[in-house]
């Protein structure tokens, strides 16, 4: 019985490829096969061309923190005993936003635009998370 | 673009409001219920004469027509959002003014305190219905998501938590002239700047207040309204907009583009510019949506709302006194219900020691991936 008490992503057809990619330390994402647009929340349709071909690309990891915020509270069991934490809103290189968690970072010291690199983060068996550190490049 | 002839067609009538607080013994039909009746008795009407009803909040508009006892013949139900609120009252606008319905009741009842609402967590919803995918990095809840918003507008333009308090501080003077309010206490820019973080950058006092409580609107034809127990308010205009591409995240313009729309449409089916306006009901879901929708509709240059709003500008007997009952900051969330319900109140002239002097024209705003907003005048013509 996993110990792991934070939430778990609900892992389906449509995400599978993300969550296959990041257990082997890659950070997959969703484009269009018949326009090229990079599309999250990963979904059936794309809402530039409404084409529903899709194939999934390695992204390079790196990108920059878009936002940010440091929550003083806990929603999820899981997360009380690390409060305060960060989540990031990190917009990739390629363009796409996702949301994450930034690790070796104090709170008080992330700034919007800094430069950030994917790292992997083994949550369960199953899970791993594609979480931030800072790219000091 | 709307109908300058809905102008003045549709007048609100009736009013009614709950306490607010903490009433665990009454579940949202009882609240929209309790709320109804008070607005029936505010117009001198009874339930036979309301023909439409837009429930929203209420889970089950059946369920609450059944219970009230009433067959409409135009009726909605609306999610419970607190953008819905404005779109609701303009749904009922039309509805009555192409005949649909002569008398719609539109009922609001939440008992989220009670019910233990958290607005973030494994029930949270808010988003574009990917919110669920997030939770394993612990993002949850739209107050996250309004201070990641505000955390950009801070690094973009500078602005600071210190100026944001005013928004808070005025709302708070406010409702301490408000007996219905449920936080009355003064706190001063030093005391919200010491307070605790919810989602840093965003304090405990930038957060609405989650309560019980319900609101209830009677809207009616122009010519249906005149000669009643009190004077009508009408709408004069009203509009809306939207950004829901890429809404699974914060919008790069803070909704500035949506809002300029929705803007150019109500002032002009209204005939109003700002400068007439006596008064704003601002959505202040978090105080950063004060400073967004200042900007978007036109009152402030993006990115100089903080600045703006120093001075007292936003209080009683400053050039755009707004939420003058304390709004969702200190009066209570009422998701809109309560902002809507204070214009047509100040209109009226029925808010005592709150009431802004002559006030004639009124302007509800509301900022969200769905814009609303519903200019409300005193004046029929």
């Amino acid at each position: 019985m996993s110990d792991y008490l934070k939430p778990l992503p609900r892992i389906d057809a449509r995400n599978r490829a993300h969550w296959d990619g990041a257990r082997e330390g890659r950070l997959m994402i969703q484009a269009c096969s018949d326009c090229g647009a990079l599309r999250y929340p990963f979904s059936t349709l794309c809402p530039h061309c409404h084409g529903t071909n899709s194939q999934w690309k390695q992204a390079s990891g790196k990108g920059s923190v878009w936002s940010w915020c440091a929550f003083h509270r806990a929603y999820f069991k899981g997360f009380e005993s690390e409060l305060p934490y960060n989540v990031v809103l990190v917009e990739l290189d390629e363009g796409l936003k996702i949301y994450s968690n930034i690790v070796g970072v104090a709170d008080k010291d992330i700034r919007v635009g800094m430069r950030v690199r994917a790292v992997f983060e083994k949550a369960t068996e199953e899970v791993t998370l594609v979480k931030f550190e800072e790219d000091k490049q | 673009m709307p109908d300058k002839n809905l102008r003045n067609r549709v007048a609100v009538i009736g009013v009614g409001s709950t306490t607010f607080g903490r009433l665990p013994d009454l579940d949202p039909y009882d609240l929209g219920a309790w709320a109804l009746r008070e607005a029936l008795e505010d117009c001198g009407l009874s339930a036979v004469d309301i023909d439409g009803v837009i429930v929203n909040r209420i889970p089950d508009y059946q369920r609450f027509c059944e219970a009230f006892g009433l067959n409409p013949r135009f009726t909605l139900i609306t999610p419970g959002q607190g953008r819905m609120s404005g779109a609701s009252i303009q749904v009922a606008a039309m509805a009555i003014a192409c005949g649909m319905a002569n008398t719609i009741a539109l009922v609001y009842g939440n008992n989220g305190r009670s019910a233990g609402d958290k607005y973030g967590g494994d029930t949270d919803r808010y988003g574009s219905g990917g919110a669920g995918q997030f939770f394993p990095y612990g993002m949850t809840s739209p107050g996250a998501v309004h201070s990641m918003m505000f955390a950009r507008h801070m690094h973009q333009y500078g602005t600071t938590s210190k100026q944001l308090a005013a928004v808070p501080v005025a709302f708070r003077k406010h409702a301490a002239l408000n007996p219905a309010a449920v936080m009355r206490e003064l706190i001063t820019v030093d005391q919200h700047q010491a307070s605790k973080f919810v989602a840093a950058p965003l304090h405990i006092y930038d957060y609405c207040l989650i309560n019980d409580g319900g609101v209830a609107l009677i809207l009616t034809a122009a010519e249906r309204a005149r000669d009643r127990k009190k004077p009508p308010v009408y709408i004069r205009g009203f509009a809306q907009a939207t950004k829901l591409r890429d809404s699974a995240f914060p919008p790069e313009d803070y909704w500035f583009g949506a809002m300029q729309s929705a803007a150019k449409d109500v002032y002009q089916m209204a005939g109003v510019q700002r400068e007439e306006l006596d008064a704003l009901m601002i959505y202040d879901n978090f105080s950063p949506t004060v400073l967004f929708s200042l900007e978007g509709f036109g009152f402030c240059r993006q990115g100089e709302s903080g600045d703006w709003i120093q001075g007292g500008r936003l209080e009683l007997g400053g050039e755009f006194p707004s939420n003058t009952c304390g709004g969702h900051l200190s009066e209570s969330y009422m998701q809109g219900w309560g902002l809507n319900a204070e214009a047509v109140r100040q209109l009226r002239g029925e808010c005592g020691a709150r009431q802004v002097k002559d006030a004639r024209l009124i302007q509800y705003m509301c900022a969200a991936p769905l814009i609303t907003s519903i200019i409300y005048g005193r004046d029929a013509a």
